[in-house]
């Protein structure tokens, strides 16, 4: 009667083995499912934790960086701190630094790149001024001291790459109608992110100047629009730099300043009379 | 076991070998784990730089590179190829728990072993429900999981949670709320599974018994012929399955405890009142079989 006798397993220890595995596997995949969803939601960086100097991009930094905290432990001037579960909201155990508390020193043996044994940080980076870790973003323009005409100034004379990384631009006070403004303006191929301008900012408590991550801070370049005083500029410069036309002694036209010639005489006669009248 | 025994466990060797003789290992387990604790926190503490880093990484005496094999291969699976420094302290690592038993790292180095070890005696004295118990092989299905997650998202997976480094991190270089996962694995394995944490589910812990599936220091039981059983060495082992085969082997078998899963706690040597096991290496199969029980141990309480 094979019928009546299904209830019986023909194996029970094969059945009680598929049984403990599917279980297993679905309780772990479970929990994989839980760890997936911490380690994606680990990834979200907050704009105001720097990455140490040479650090990868921030995805392939979560792939690289084992925690060791060597780093930190390299930097002379106790500006890397690792992440502390809950407080930070950088991913736990990653190195990171605030700008505003302890800015980067930029270093010139770069310490913290070369203590780091997987390369999370990027040994090839060998000179400091080629570091990215973020950008300068004078973000405040109401308060900045210098956007209101004042002369601060004191973010752009600590910034180690003075009159490079930022500069002070002059434009017209039209408040007062005869000051002039000197608005700090980062530049972002110079600014490593060191953050000692976020650091100085006098103003209280935040900075009206902050660096943020390069992804956050910056905008790509409009490749699909032509920039025409930059496509205007003479790719060979003898063929189009002709001599300028201008009055005055190594120019052409010695007898006529400006062109005008008083008594201009045409080479050629009208008809008599006029013309068609 | 429904007729337990009321004398706590290791009472006769207590009675017998005098308390230090019966904790021996355990004391030497938590002084080793003072120690490499200490190691590290020498220099954050008393500015002695010999060890830097944390069980994740570190750098001894500014030349010695030591990697856990674990967390780099979670990388090498999210897909990052480390530089040689890091390798090479994985494969020393590696090598060093391939020989002396690669769960030696769970019973004298991490940091959460004195945490369960602590749940577990709670566990014993107030002779509580053993709880959930998933199968011991769940911790392996879980070492997948983590390679799998770690190439699915790109990231080092288990360090996201893991209390080990977790613990140790802290300890060395800020807290913040990773005392939440100590409290969270000692709560588990005192009130919802006994021995879990460890036992079952840990993936560092089944990752080192895969490091040291072959590995050169054993336990053995040696002297099993003496064995009376008191079953002292089994309510004490964390991984009491591994026993068995050794302890209660037919003539002929080995006397070695050759499973993995042994952490080389040497807490079974600890507690036997006479002296069955000892450590050994994995090539020393000899069995004593002349009883030599030398002085009977006392069936009361001597309290």
């Amino acid at each position: 009667m094979p019928a009546a006798t299904p209830m019986k397993p023909k194996n029970p220890d094969r059945r009680r083995f598929l049984t403990d595995t599917a279980r297993g596997a679905a309780g772990c995949a479970l929990a994989g499912m839980g760890l997936a969803w911490l380690a994606r939601d680990a990834r979200a960086l907050p704009a105001t934790a720097i990455r140490p100097p040479g650090a990868l991009a921030e995805d392939d930094f979560l792939s690289a960086c084992i925690r060791c905290g060597l780093c930190v432990r390299d930097c002379p001037y106790d500006t890397l701190k690792l992440a502390e579960l809950g407080d930070d909201g950088a991913a736990t155990g990653t190195p990171y630094f605030t700008a505003r508390d302890i800015p980067c020193e930029m270093c010139d043996d770069i310490p913290c790149v070369a203590a780091c044994p997987t390369g999370a940080l990027d040994k090839e980076l060998d000179l400091f001024d080629d570091a990215d870790m973020g950008v300068a973003v004078l973000i405040d323009l109401e308060n900045c001291l210098n956007a209101l005409g004042l002369r601060c100034d004191v973010c752009y004379r600590v910034c180690p790459l003075i009159d490079e990384a930022i500069t002070l631009e002059q434009s017209h006070n039209p408040r007062s109608g005869h000051h002039a403004i000197f608005m700090p303006t980062v530049h972002a191929d110079k600014c490593t992110g060191c953050g000692k301008c976020e650091k100085s900012c006098v103003l209280p408590n935040a900075s009206a100047i902050k660096v943020l991550p390069a992804r956050i801070a910056r905008a790509e370049a409009a490749d699909h629009y032509r920039l025409g005083w930059e496509e205007n500029q003479p790719i060979v410069d003898e063929l189009i730099d002709l001599p300028d036309r201008l009055p005055g002694p190594g120019t052409d036209n010695l007898q006529a300043p400006g062109g005008y010639v008083e008594e201009f005489k045409p080479t050629f006669k009208l008809p008599k009379g006029g013309v068609g009248q | 076991m429904s007729t337990r025994s009321n004398t706590p466990v290791g009472h006769e060797a207590v009675a017998l070998k005098g308390w230090f003789s019966a904790h021996r290992y355990l004391l030497l387990r938590r002084l080793s784990q003072v120690f490499f604790l200490g190691l590290f926190l020498l220099g954050p503490w008393f500015g002695i730089w010999w060890v830097k880093g944390n069980l994740a990484g570190s750098l001894t005496f500014d030349t010695l590179p030591l990697t856990d094999p674990f967390v780099l291969l979670q990388s090498l699976a999210a897909g990052h190829l480390p530089e040689l420094t890091a390798i090479v302290g994985a494969i020393i690592v590696a090598i060093a728990y391939a020989l002396i038993g690669g769960r030696v790292y769970c019973s004298w180095v991490c940091p959460i072993n004195p945490v369960t070890d602590a749940a577990s005696w709670l566990h014993r004295r107030f002779d509580l429900p053993k709880g959930w118990q998933p199968k011991r092989q769940t911790r392996f299905f879980m070492l997948a999981m983590v390679f799998v997650v770690s190439a699915a998202t790109g990231t080092i997976a288990w360090e996201v949670v893991n209390p080990v480094s977790m613990v140790y991190r802290g300890l060395i270089f800020g807290m913040g709320f990773a005392w939440a996962f100590v409290i969270g694995v000692f709560l588990f394995d005192l009130i919802l599974a006994r021995r879990g944490w460890c036992g079952h589910l840990c993936p560092v812990g089944a990752f080192y018994g895969l490091v040291g599936e072959r590995s050169v220091l054993r336990v053995s039981a040696t002297n099993r012929a003496a064995c009376d059983n008191c079953m002292d060495c089994f309510a004490v082992c964390p991984e009491n399955h591994v026993i068995s085969p050794a302890l209660k082997g037919k003539a002929g078998d080995t006397p070695l405890i050759l499973s993995p899963d042994c952490t080389n706690c040497g807490r079974c040597i600890d507690v036997c009142a006479v002296d069955v096991f000892a450590f050994t290496h994995r090539f020393d199969d000899r069995v004593n079989n002349t009883v030599t029980r030398a002085v009977d141990a006392p069936t009361e309480p001597a309290v």
